[in-house]
């Protein structure tokens, strides 16, 4: 019997049930839950709303007219309904990309540092010798990459809440899972996979068999340590900038910062009075003094950089060229309309609809004889008590409040 | 969430309007698209190409000729030496003659290389004493115990310098012999210059005492060592005084771990000064005296001789210059493709209708 309502409920667009308790709520919810691989989201403001807000995956509570009681159990919690247009179509479309974002990035460039070392392992006997100085292996996640993801995983947009709120297809990409899967996991472990190949024989094979510019050495391993890590480094600093699609000051300052306290913090290490002090601990003195003024030694980081970033720029522009996702069209759109201004918007009158007309459902007589009766229009309506709060407060000024227009002429329903 | 703020009321739990708490920071969006994309594909092939044509010439310019001599000449007599240890006190001599055809123009430099010997072992080069070879005196007679076992030598006494790194120095010596029509002459090497300036001064320092009337053998007294060499550290030299104990250049040059199996080393740099070889290396006949000691044989190595020039890119390997051509080429062509398939499907934004 559950069965055959969750079919007929999902055939249809919108289900309404009336007259439920708190627990067939609760039920409702979990037969979706059960039967539906979907992601439920349950809102509600009273206290009855309670089961179901905890039995869906995300609940939502309203704080106002009838207590706390849902919000103290619930997952989110706003003022009014439709404030949940915002928390869906913005805030969680955000979120979630921004956690997807992060996620590929942090698995890429743990990847590539690790892969580095396993390329290694061919030329040092696989005696687990690292690449890397061990103060880069320290410092390489908790210093160097740290706070520039951070700023990618709290500021990035793909597009702002004007546009988001315009162009609600962009909200799919979360319901179908695309940023984040298997299937792009495993396209970023083999770019990670490349990124290493390039990241350590790029090195290797500009480095071997050759010296300094007044003939000392420059293939030993502490110079060959300072040079791959310093590839390793920039190329994943250039790869963050191309996921980063909106770049605020905080990114810039985290992102050039961290570059440059990389570059401090190895002179400082690698300089007379850290290797005085401590010994054994900074065995690595001079080495970026006398690698580092060496052309060679940067016309290499050059190259691996460009043979790491460049196929990930051609790719992503000719996905963008032949397979344009929602986001890259309304980010085009979003271009478009900087560059030629928007034709200034005629200024609606403030209609509560443009629909032609209406449906009520109610369970009492309701007013329907004196609409149809039309007394209604000829004397000044008696004043009702309203549905809906006056759509004219403050709060209302900073919420976008109107859809696309829907023009006048007849249009074909947009797709769902 | 919301701050309490001085006016009561519905609004009072509201968050700041600011820039940063709204996520309204201002902020630039850049885009993929074909006018930044296809003219900076187009540049960097460009510059690609010009690098490495220029690197080419550059790297072109340079020369280097290798000899090995692991059983060359007279050295294979050597070789079966050097296989039996107990041989090893016994000295081997033996020569290897060459040919350079072409001159060497500039400052030429000699080098020993070794292939397949792995100095990037990480137990290899964890066995060393930095504080030893600082000079610090508590460390000359009591090493670091990461020196195992090359800690202590057959008499008790603490080695040094201690550990496998110094315990394997590379101990061949070579002269260099030109024969022109005028007669042999050995060509006259500098043997010291051969290390980085931190690595002299700072890295490697000897033992410091008050008394400064100590010679060498006195202040490394008490101390025995390594195994496997024949003399000891404050002997390295005979020639030089100020080139003996932990400041010897050739044991600098050689605890500098090389990266990989296959490395060399700078053992001289050409004395200019003299007759004829003012302008560099003339072409000729040359051999190579070898006092052959090191012995390869237990792990498939092979030992060689380099003589190479330099330029302001570095020794001679062609791989960089070649690398970028390649890739020039690569990213033209990339360009291209790029190019005809905007040209084709994007151009207008032909795709991005909704």
């Amino acid at each position: 019997m559950e069965i055959e309502l969750l079919r007929t409920a999902c055939m249809c667009q919108t289900v309404i049930c009336c007259r439920v308790t708190p627990l067939q709520k609760a039920q409702v919810v979990e037969l979706v839950k059960k039967y539906k691989q979907a992601v439920t989201l349950a809102i509600g403001d009273g206290a009855n709303d309670v089961s179901m807000i905890k039995a869906a995956h995300i609940g939502v509570g309203i704080s106002g007219q009838e207590g706390m009681q849902a919000v103290l159990s619930s997952d989110y919690s706003f003022a009014q309904f439709r404030y949940l247009q915002r928390l869906l179509l913005v805030h969680g479309r955000w979120s979630y990309l921004r956690m997807c974002k992060f996620l590929r990035y942090f698995f890429y460039k743990n990847f590539t540092f690790t892969f580095v070392h396993f390329w290694y392992g061919f030329f040092c006997g696989f005696s687990a010798q690292t690449v890397f100085d061990e103060w880069f292996i320290t410092l390489f996640n908790l210093v160097y990459t740290a706070l520039p993801v951070l700023s990618l995983s709290l500021f990035d947009q793909d597009v702002n809440d004007w546009w988001s709120f315009q162009y609600p297809q962009l909200y799919t990409p979360g319901q179908l899972n695309q940023y984040f899967s298997k299937r792009a996991f495993v396209y970023t472990v083999l770019h990670s996979g490349y990124s290493s190949l390039v990241l350590f024989f790029i090195p290797w094979a500009a480095m071997y068999d050759t010296v300094r510019d007044d003939g000392k050495e420059i293939v030993d391993y502490q110079s060959f340590a300072l040079l791959a890590q310093t590839c390793l480094l920039i190329a994943v600093s250039i790869q963050l900038g191309l996921d980063t699609h909106y770049w605020t000051a905080m990114n810039q300052f985290f992102l050039w910062g961290s570059l440059s306290v990389y570059f401090a913090v190895i002179f400082t290490m690698y300089s007379n009075g850290m290797f005085l002090t401590l010994t054994s601990s900074f065995p690595f003195i001079g080495t970026a003094r006398n690698s580092l003024n060496q052309p060679n030694v940067w016309l290499t980081m050059l190259l691996t950089s460009v043979l790491c970033v460049l196929p990930v720029v051609a790719y992503r522009f000719l996905r963008i060229l032949l397979w344009p996702t929602i986001n890259d069209k309304v980010r085009y759109k979003v271009r478009q309309d900087k560059v030629l201004p928007p034709t200034p918007r005629r200024v609606q009158a403030r209609r509560t609809s443009t629909r032609r007309s209406g449906y009520a459902f109610s369970h009492a007589q309701g007013y329907g004889d004196l609409v149809t009766s039309g007394k209604f229009l000829r004397r000044t309506p008696k004043s009702r008590p309203a549905l809906f709060s006056q759509t004219d407060s403050p709060l209302a000024q900073t919420q976008p409040q109107f859809y696309r227009t829907i023009s006048e002429r007849e249009e074909p329903p947009l797709s769902p | 969430m919301g701050k309490a703020k001085a006016n009561a009321g519905p609004l009072a739990r509201r968050p700041d309007n600011s820039a940063f708490k709204q996520q309204r920071l201002p902020a630039w969006s850049p885009m993929l698209t074909a006018q930044t994309v296809l003219p900076f594909f187009y540049g960097m092939a460009i510059v690609c190409v010009l690098l490495g044509a220029w690197l080419l010439v550059t790297v072109q310019n340079t020369h280097e000729l290798k000899v090995d001599y692991t059983h060359a000449g007279s050295c294979d007599k050597c070789f079966e030496k050097r296989k039996d240890r107990a041989n090893a006190n016994q000295s081997c001599n033996c020569t290897v003659v060459f040919n350079i055809e072409n001159m060497f123009k500039g400052d030429v430099f000699f080098y020993y290389g070794l292939i397949n010997f792995h100095q990037n072992l990480r137990q290899y080069m964890d066995s060393r004493d930095d504080g030893q070879m600082i000079g610090r005196n508590k460390n000359l007679r009591n090493p670091s115990s990461y020196c195992e076992p090359f800690i202590k030598d057959k008499n008790g006494l603490p080695i040094a310098p201690c550990g496998a790194v110094a315990n394997s120095m590379f101990n061949d010596s070579f002269t260099l012999v030109y024969h022109s029509a005028a007669g042999s002459r050995v060509v006259p090497l500098f043997r010291k210059g051969i290390t980085w300036y931190t690595d002299k001064n700072v890295k490697f320092r000897n033992p410091q005492v008050e008394n400064k009337t100590l010679t060498l053998a006195q202040v490394f007294e008490g101390t025995g060592q390594p195994l496997y060499w024949q003399k000891p550290v404050y002997d390295l030299d005979p020639w030089d005084r100020n080139n003996n104990g932990f400041i010897n250049e050739d044991l600098i040059v050689w605890m500098r771990e090389a990266a990989f199996p296959n490395f060399k080393k700078l053992y001289g740099v050409l004395n200019r000064a003299i007759e004829p070889f003012t302008d560099g290396l003339p072409a000729g006949n040359y051999s190579v005296l070898i006092s052959y000691n090191f012995p390869v044989e237990y792990f498939q190595g092979r030992k060689e001789v380099v003589l190479s020039t330099v330029s302001w890119f570095g020794g001679q390997n062609n791989f960089l210059p070649v690398a970028y051509l390649v890739t020039g080429c690569l990213i033209l062509l990339l360009a291209v493709i790029l190019t005809a398939v905007w040209w084709k499907f994007g151009k207008n934004g032909r795709n991005m209708e909704e």
